[in-house]
């Protein structure tokens, strides 16, 4: 692969990353929801032009699947949990944004190290990319860990979630079609019932931090 | 250092022709600063409804301090004097060789990213100094805050230049964009776009404009560069308006020749050196009005949010390396 298909691929592979950095960035949450469509988009679009370039039907089925449900129907899910409540930002996240872009940047270069050796095995220009995949996911883990509000910790595993179908499309050219959609589905019905979950929150206590949740021990 | 040269563009421009290409660049840079400053003034009273002072009216400004006295405060050491000549020397000396009209300037061989950085940063540290010299509380809290921001941003502009270093497979300025004329479809390359990203919001940082620093205010609460300059009058302030002038043109030359390098002159012949300081003139002032529409829209950061936003800048700059690396 070489050329404009390659050029794609490569910025696709780039923006899937530069929006996880975005997440952890800002702090609006209806922000972090546009974040995760356009991240949804680019891995779709990865898909279709591998689809394409490699005349792979059932991968072109699975970019499909990608662009409607990450680019499109959990993006607006979330986005409709965002706008139920309002002006609702990630205000006192667990480690505070500065240092935790400190740590972005030691994961990113961490992720760039120990992806050496597995794109050692393959060298292609696509396993190359396969660190950007690796540094997703693990963005994406720190989101979930340091961020309070339900709906970031949503944003941090579907971060995961994306990092995992990037390395996947990179490294073996793309999943079969009944794992993808497994997995999707999977990801489609955490997000449902963590919707339901942050809107049963709302209704008793207000609010989205899952802190609060201790209280219900009493 | 003169064989060095001569042997670097050997079968090229003549010494002559380069050093005086590097006049120019520096002309340019001196009286073009002034009326991006203008120009961005304009913009911002354009679009609040005003009609907003001339374009050249930071020229105008400076003649009128030129002509006054010079007045220090009575603790004032040499600092106070030094700092702001120091300012406009090495901003001088950064446009001397940095590729902003031609990718031929005087000793081009030396025109390295990292050493144009570090003019920049002497220039930073000479103006934060001078703030302190004084002994005013201002003074120290400006500089203190103009050196925390500095410790972020400096940093970032290594790093997003160095992302497109690592894919021209040099640090020399001239030679990056001499890469870049030549790989036009490097234009759309994710390093590019996160280190164009990266970059947009350290020359914000370092020129002082707005989500950073309101340079049209004088509140105790917001203000930094402001707040460093306050002790300077007459010709001292004249030479802080200029050096700050002078660095915002250059940052935009730069940022504008390293990413869209269309117009730069590679030959140092008459014509093309003409056709080049139009392109940089209007590349710089199309950046200066995009800047000042952003300003008009967008609210001044609490300063305790200003590390976040150069912090992000830094990661999208550090991103942007590791993505040259893997997509080589």
């Amino acid at each position: 692969m070489a050329g404009a298909p390659l050029d794609l691929v490569q910025l696709s592979a780039g923006v899937v990353l530069a929006g996880a950095v975005l997440a952890l960035w800002r702090r609006d949450l209806r922000a972090l929801t546009s974040v995760l469509a356009l991240q949804g988009c680019a891995l779709a679009t990865l898909a279709i032009v591998l689809a394409v370039h490699n005349g792979a039907v059932g991968l072109g089925v699975v970019a499909g699947v990608v662009l409607v449900a990450k680019g499109f129907v959990i993006p607006g899910l979330l986005a409709r949990a965002v706008r139920a409540a309002p002006g609702s930002r990630e205000t006192a996240p667990l480690v505070n944004v500065p240092a935790s872009l400190v740590a972005a940047a030691v994961l990113v270069v961490l992720s760039y190290v120990v992806a050496g050796p597995l794109t050692a095995l393959f060298p292609s220009p696509l396993t190359r990319l396969a660190p950007l995949g690796l540094a997703t996911v693990l963005l994406g883990f720190f989101v979930l860990v340091t961020r309070r509000k339900a709906v970031s910790q949503i944003v941090g595993l579907l971060l995961v979630d994306n990092g995992v179908a990037l390395v996947a499309f990179l490294l073996t050219a793309g999943v079969p079609l009944l794992v993808e959609l497994g997995t999707s589905l999977d990801v489609l019905l955490v997000v449902v019932v963590l919707q339901v979950l942050a809107t049963a929150m709302r209704a008793r206590f207000g609010q989205f931090d899952l802190d609060q949740l201790r209280e219900l021990h009493d | 250092m003169t064989a060095t040269t001569a042997t670097v563009v050997a079968g090229g421009p003549s010494a002559w022709a380069t050093a005086a290409a590097s006049v120019l660049q520096v002309g340019a840079v001196a009286l073009g600063g002034p009326l991006l400053l203008g120009l961005m003034g304009k913009v911002r009273a354009r679009a609040e409804g005003r009609t907003g002072p001339p374009v050249t009216q930071v020229l105008l400004d400076l003649r009128k301090l030129v002509r006054k006295e010079a007045v220090r405060a009575d603790q004032a050491s040499a600092v106070t004097a030094l700092a702001p000549r120091l300012l406009v020397a090495s901003a001088a000396v950064a446009a001397a060789f940095t590729p902003l009209v031609t990718t031929r300037p005087v000793v081009a061989t030396g025109a390295d990213a990292f050493v144009v950085v570090y003019l920049l940063l002497m220039g930073s540290v000479a103006l934060a100094l001078g703030g302190l010299d004084a002994g005013t509380a201002f003074g120290g809290m400006g500089s203190s805050r103009a050196m925390t921001i500095g410790a972020i941003s400096e940093p970032a502009l290594l790093v997003g230049v160095l992302a497109l270093a690592v894919q021209s497979g040099t640090s020399n300025l001239p030679g990056i964009v001499d890469a870049s004329l030549a790989h036009p479809g490097w234009l759309a390359s994710p390093q590019r776009l996160l280190a164009l990203a990266a970059l947009v919001v350290v020359v914000i940082a370092e020129t002082g404009r707005v989500p950073v620093d309101n340079p049209s205010t004088h509140l105790e609460l917001t203000m930094v560069h402001e707040a460093m300059v306050l002790e300077q009058a007459g010709p001292d302030l004249a030479l802080v308006t200029m050096g700050e002038a002078m660095r915002l043109g250059l940052l935009l030359g730069l940022l504008a020749n390293l990413f869209f390098p269309w117009g730069i002159d590679a030959s140092v012949s008459g014509p093309a050196v003409v056709v080049a300081l139009a392109a940089l003139g209007a590349k710089t002032a199309a950046m200066a009005v995009l800047i000042a529409l952003v300003e008009v829209s967008t609210a001044k950061l609490r300063l305790f949010r200003v590390p976040e936003l150069l912090a992000g800048g830094f990661v999208l700059a550090v991103v942007a390396v590791m993505t040259g690396l893997v997509a080589r």
